[in-house]
């Protein structure tokens, strides 16, 4: 099947303000895949590329056949932009009933969708009254108006509790499986760990890296830190065996490329009972994050 | 058609929300009542009826009462959208721009028709209650409605133009203000300056019955002046009336709501949320 998004070679620019350079992109059907990147990295613009708001400098944008802000892709995908705003006058049944009918739905399915996200008990209260979690909910349940084929979401998880949040990607979840792509930008890795199959990194506009979870973490090859728990008296033993390791607070912290890493296990293990205990801390998300973010920047 | 209607409809619960539609509703009954009390008393002499003397001055009211609602209705129209963040998701559903405008006119519009309506035949009521010759007056009031509408929809659409122009409310407001004091109240005093200075030349003769026809709202007093014969009981710009064709004064409000949505509709399609 082909892709629902493809991008090539996306450029950017306002004024003298390069915002995108090059950027590469495509997204298959039910894929989800998460755009990383910093304040001002791009993610935002190129979304907002993504759904002919703003028109690119360069490079071609193809959405399910059809160019962006088009008719045809703009019925095809849906748009959850940053802190979603709605007026504050109207309540959230009577906005999503606009909203339905402005996609050529029955506005009749608003209470089902807003009992979805879980808002059904406030729908028809102001939207003034909300919090910003109800907000973000609305804006949810407007994207999942109408079987969208793509969803573009904008940091769709600020504002919302850790449940929240797991409930959010369990819907995700529910529509990547019939068939949605999904793009979804976030600032943190550790969110969407398990719930992407594919990470693109933006930095500065470029395309910095782009793969599986797996993928990121091999090619970056970020050192494995160990960290060693002496028995009682034997630290400065130890310490004279392994000479890159550093004391911190009693323990030895050692710090070992990944092909080393087999290596060094193995020496420690040779200094038996000298060593009580051992801990293994393979780079952690934002490490590998940080490690191509600011690989961009150089 | 669907989503135009569903924005109208949207956008008249906002207005009624906000308290808009009383405003408007309030502002021309209070105005067209004092108006129709003040209209009873130098009826006498004149020799035309009561609702007749009612309409000169609700003329010379709607002059400046309709613009100025319709202005304070649509300033925001645009520019609030952008403001409180919503514009990006409006434009991304599959609607068109001139559809939302479309939608907002009919709502705003619908408004001021109430308030027309009502303020009018608040006055209707009265004139005729007091004195029954002045059913006579009916044709020029019913005239006075709808061209007050379509003077409205021509400043709505200014306004909707203004307001995606400057992209801020604030300056969207400045600026619906401004052009309020300049169509309304200092084009006719500029024009009435020069006719002054230029004592019966070229201006007078030419260029003056060619300006009122330029101004949406001095077209809209001259085609109800002319229009009712009720000149007699207006004074100043009115005087002029009688050299400028009916016809002429009619086309001018009936394309000037439709040049002002042009204008809206470009000045839309510049903006870029």
């Amino acid at each position: 099947m082909t892709s629902t998004l493809t991008i090539s070679a996306l450029t950017k620019h306002f004024g003298e303000l390069v915002a995108l350079t090059g950027v590469s992109l495509s997204v298959a059907p039910g894929e989800r895949v998460a755009l990383l990147g910093h304040n001002g990295a791009g993610k935002s613009t190129l979304m907002k590329i993504i759904l002919g708001l703003i028109p690119a400098t360069g490079g071609q944008i193809t959405i399910c056949d059809a160019a962006p802000g088009s008719v045809a892709a703009r019925r095809a995908v849906a748009y959850l932009p940053e802190n979603v705003a709605f007026h504050p006058s109207l309540t959230g049944e009577e906005q999503t009933r606009h909203y339905l009918t402005l996609r050529g739905e029955s506005p009749g399915l608003a209470m089902g969708l807003l009992e979805r996200v879980g808002l059904a008990h406030a729908a028809r209260r102001r939207i003034g009254t909300y919090s910003k979690g109800m907000r973000q909910r609305v804006g949810l349940a407007q994207a999942l108006i109408g079987q969208p084929r793509l969803l573009v979401l904008d940091e769709p998880t600020s504002g919302l509790d850790p449940v929240s949040r797991r409930e959010f990607y369990a819907l995700l979840d529910d529509l990547a499986a019939q068939g949605a792509s999904i793009l979804l930008s976030s600032h943190a890795l550790t969110e969407v760990e398990a719930r992407t199959d594919r990470i693109v990194i933006l930095s500065q506009g470029r395309l910095v890296a782009e793969g599986s979870l797996a993928d990121l973490r091999r090619r970056a090859s970020l050192p494995v830190m160990l960290h060693i728990t002496a028995r009682n008296g034997f630290a400065n033993a130890i310490a004279q065996e392994l000479p890159a390791a550093i004391m911190v607070d009693g323990a030895l912290h050692l710090s070992c490329t990944q092909p080393e890493k087999l290596k060094t296990l193995g020496r420690i293990a040779g200094l038996g009972d000298m060593v009580a205990d051992l801990d293994v801390l393979p780079p952690s998300l934002e490490d590998i994050y940080s490690h191509f973010s600011q690989g961009g920047a150089r | 058609m669907n989503r135009i209607l569903s924005t109208a409809g949207t956008e008249f619960r906002i207005a009624l929300r906000n308290r808009w539609v009383a405003i408007a509703l309030v502002l021309m009954a209070v105005f067209s009542v004092v108006l129709a009390l003040a209209g009873s008393a130098p009826t006498g002499g004149l020799g035309v009826d009561r609702l007749s003397v009612t309409v000169a001055s609700l003329t010379s009211l709607s002059v400046y009462l309709i613009p100025l609602l319709a202005l304070l209705m649509s300033f925001d129209a645009i520019a609030g959208e952008a403001e409180r963040g919503t514009l990006p998701l409006l434009l991304a559903y599959p609607i068109a721009r001139e559809e939302v405008l479309i939608g907002k006119l009919m709502a705003h519009l619908a408004i001021l028709a109430l308030a027309v309506l009502l303020g009018h035949g608040l006055a209707a009521g009265m004139a005729i209650w007091g004195d029954e010759t002045a059913l006579a007056g009916l044709p020029a009031l019913w005239r006075l409605s709808w061209s007050s509408v379509l003077l409205g929809a021509t400043f709505l659409g200014a306004g909707y133009a203004l307001s995606a122009l400057s992209r801020r409310p604030s300056g969207a407001a400045g600026l619906a203000v401004g052009l309020w004091l300049g169509l309304v109240v200092l084009y006719d005093l500029a024009l009435l300056a020069a006719i002054v200075a230029d004592n019966g030349g070229w201006f007078t003769t030419k260029a003056f019955p060619v300006a009122l026809l330029v101004n949406p709202a001095d077209a809209f007093r001259l085609f109800n002046l002319t229009a009712s014969g009720a000149t007699a009981a207006a004074s100043g710009v009115g005087s002029a009336a009688d050299a400028i064709p009916l016809w002429q004064s009619l086309s001018s409000i009936l394309l000037w709501p439709l040049a002002a949505l042009g204008l809206a509709a470009a000045a839309f399609r510049k903006v870029t949320p």
